[in-house]
């Protein structure tokens, strides 16, 4: 062990203390930032607890909050009376714009035939099991693309070009490869949903602040746990938000296909019900097929994926000061 | 002596050396203060001692089981509830599922938080949650206990308070702690011994032994304060151009 080589300076010896000790010497007096601040631990404890109360929030009671409901569905009307105000002026042909009660007797008839439940089950039974298989191949392939840097390097851009290319693309590719099975529908859901779960996936834990890792490290993290302790559970807000992207592209993607690739052993969808709007050039079916296909979108956000990403938010206090 | 420091070194890449011919001794359950201006290298040599980053030159010795350590913003994971926070270090550390409970209860109370372990680091205070990161390094169970300017980002208020928090505890754990900062009155108020880093490189210029008597003696303290703090300056001022 070697001798300190730094020379030892003497404290001041309580004699030599000058002019502000005078005013110090009165053993009442609190020196907080020199001295100890607090005359024992029952002391501290209680000033703590005071200074606890000071300085937490109280808790907020939770409430339903009526205008998240009730602005929506306002705006909702407002457009609809908008809409059947423009047919009612009578400046296109009714049947190149129908009004909307027009095209809710369009639902009547397709619900009473029964091709619109068929279409709805048959797009979305196909737009989730696609997502999900999408999520179970993107997943493990997103975690070691974020912790592998040469795999990353060499494979980064490629998987970020493959998410601006429209998965449509892939349509006639699929139907030369599988002909016109539902083969074709899952590969390009596939194309469109792998490469952006990928991607968030990658961001989410590119976003990790790097001294939860040095945490990690510190506490004695191995390389497993670090994973799955650490790193999987901080990257979650980015992985959501991948997957929601997913979903969007996967639902886009099938859209594109059933559109494009009609007969064979594809079954009616609603891509399907909108071309065969087109064959008949019945624009009230067009439009259900639109409507149809948005409000599926809508409910798989506002039933999933908006109550999963709110609570992930509230619980890590992420959500204060949003428009949500 | 569970750490010691000799001819310590350390540069990054080809660039000046951030740290040069480090000398220190620090002894069994003593509280150390490393004082520095900005720049100086305390951070990188508190990594060093924990083993987050390797010495380009010297030789150290600390404990065989590494170190706790203390990070200067709280660094609390927030999908976790501030109890699950300390039973993940726990957790980490071997211990068996069944204690971890009663543990972190323990280390919560220690630092006079039990009744806030359910609550999520974002709804605690400041304050709260560098007690919350202190308990979860006392979790880690080590005997040297490096500190990263953990009260730092506090309000003046809070820091004093835990001035005493963290002087109780030591005394309590007869921890061995080292503690960074640029804050001389909070070296002199912590520390027992309270060395000097210069600046570019970083090596011990000076130290200073603090007594009981610095502690309730707000004049004696003020004092060395001063003289600290001049001694300070004079490795500022070799900097001006």
């Amino acid at each position: 062990m070697p001798s300190n080589t730094t020379p030892l300076a003497e404290a001041p010896a309580p004699g030599e203390a000058s002019g502000a000790s005078s005013d110090a010497s009165s053993a009442e007096k609190v020196h907080a930032a020199l001295t100890r601040s607090s005359t024992g631990n029952e002391d501290l404890r209680e000033l703590e607890s005071g200074l606890d109360s000071l300085q937490s929030d109280a808790a907020r009671a939770v409430r339903i909050d009526w205008s998240r409901i009730l602005l929506p569905v306002a705006a909702l009307v407002v457009l609809i009376l908008a809409w059947q105000f423009y047919v009612s002026l009578g400046l296109k042909r009714r049947d190149l714009v129908p009004g909307p009660l027009d095209v809710l007797g369009q639902f009547g008839t397709l619900w009473a035939e029964g091709s619109l439940q068929e279409a709805v089950w048959t797009s979305l039974q196909r737009g989730l099991v696609g997502f999900l298989i999408s999520v179970a191949i993107a997943t493990p392939i997103g975690l070691l693309l974020a912790q592998v840097a040469p795999l990353r390097r060499a494979f980064g851009p490629l998987i970020s070009g493959l998410q601006v290319l429209p998965s449509v693309a892939w349509v006639p590719a699929a139907i030369i490869w599988f002909g016109l099975t539902d083969a074709t529908v899952y590969f390009v859901v596939f194309m469109g949903a792998i490469p952006s779960i990928i991607n968030g996936l990658i961001s989410g834990v590119d976003q990790i602040p790097p001294q939860y890792r040095s945490v990690g490290t510190v506490l004695g993290a191995s390389r497993l746990q670090m994973a799955v302790q650490i790193i999987l559970p901080a990257a979650l807000p980015g992985y959501l938000s991948g997957l929601k992207q997913g979903w969007a592209f996967s639902w886009r993607s099938l859209m594109a296909a059933e559109i494009i690739a009609v007969g064979g052993t594809i079954g009616f969808g609603l891509g399907s019900m909108l071309n065969q709007g087109r064959d008949l050039a019945d624009m009230t079916v067009v439009m259900s097929a639109i409507l149809l296909i948005l409000a599926v979108g809508i409910l798989i956000e506002l039933l999933v994926f908006a109550p999963i990403e709110k609570r992930l938010l509230r619980r890590r206090g992420l959500l204060a000061g949003s428009t949500r | 002596m569970p750490v010691v420091l000799e001819n310590l070194g350390k540069r990054f890449g080809d660039g000046a050396p951030v740290l040069d011919d480090v000398n220190a001794n620090i002894a069994q359950g003593e509280f150390v203060a490393l004082l520095g201006a900005s720049g100086c290298g305390k951070s990188t040599l508190l990594n060093i001692m924990a083993g987050l980053e390797l010495p380009t030159s010297g030789a150290l010795e600390v404990p065989s089981d590494g170190a706790a350590f203390m990070f200067q913003d709280a660094a609390l994971f927030p999908w976790l509830t501030a109890r699950e926070n300390i039973e993940l270090a726990l957790k980490l550390r071997g211990v068996g599922k069944a204690d971890r409970r009663t543990k972190a209860n323990e280390l919560l109370d220690l630092v006079h938080l039990g009744g806030a372990g359910d609550k999520r680091p974002h709804e605690l205070s400041g304050g709260m949650r560098q007690r919350v990161s202190l308990a979860r390094s006392l979790a880690q169970d080590r005997q040297l206990l490096l500190m990263d300017e953990p009260f730092a980002a506090l309000d003046a208020i809070t820091r004093d308070l835990l001035h005493d928090e963290l002087e109780r505890i030591w005394k309590e754990t007869g921890r061995t702690i080292v503690f960074v900062t640029h804050n001389v009155r909070e070296a002199v108020r912590l520390g027992q011994r309270v060395l000097l880093l210069s600046s570019r490189p970083g090596r011990v210029v000076q130290e200073w032994n603090v007594t009981e008597e610095h502690r309730t003696d707000a004049g004696l303290a003020g004092q060395l304060t001063g003289v600290i703090t001049a001694r300070l300056r004079e490795e500022i001022r070799r900097h001006a151009k």
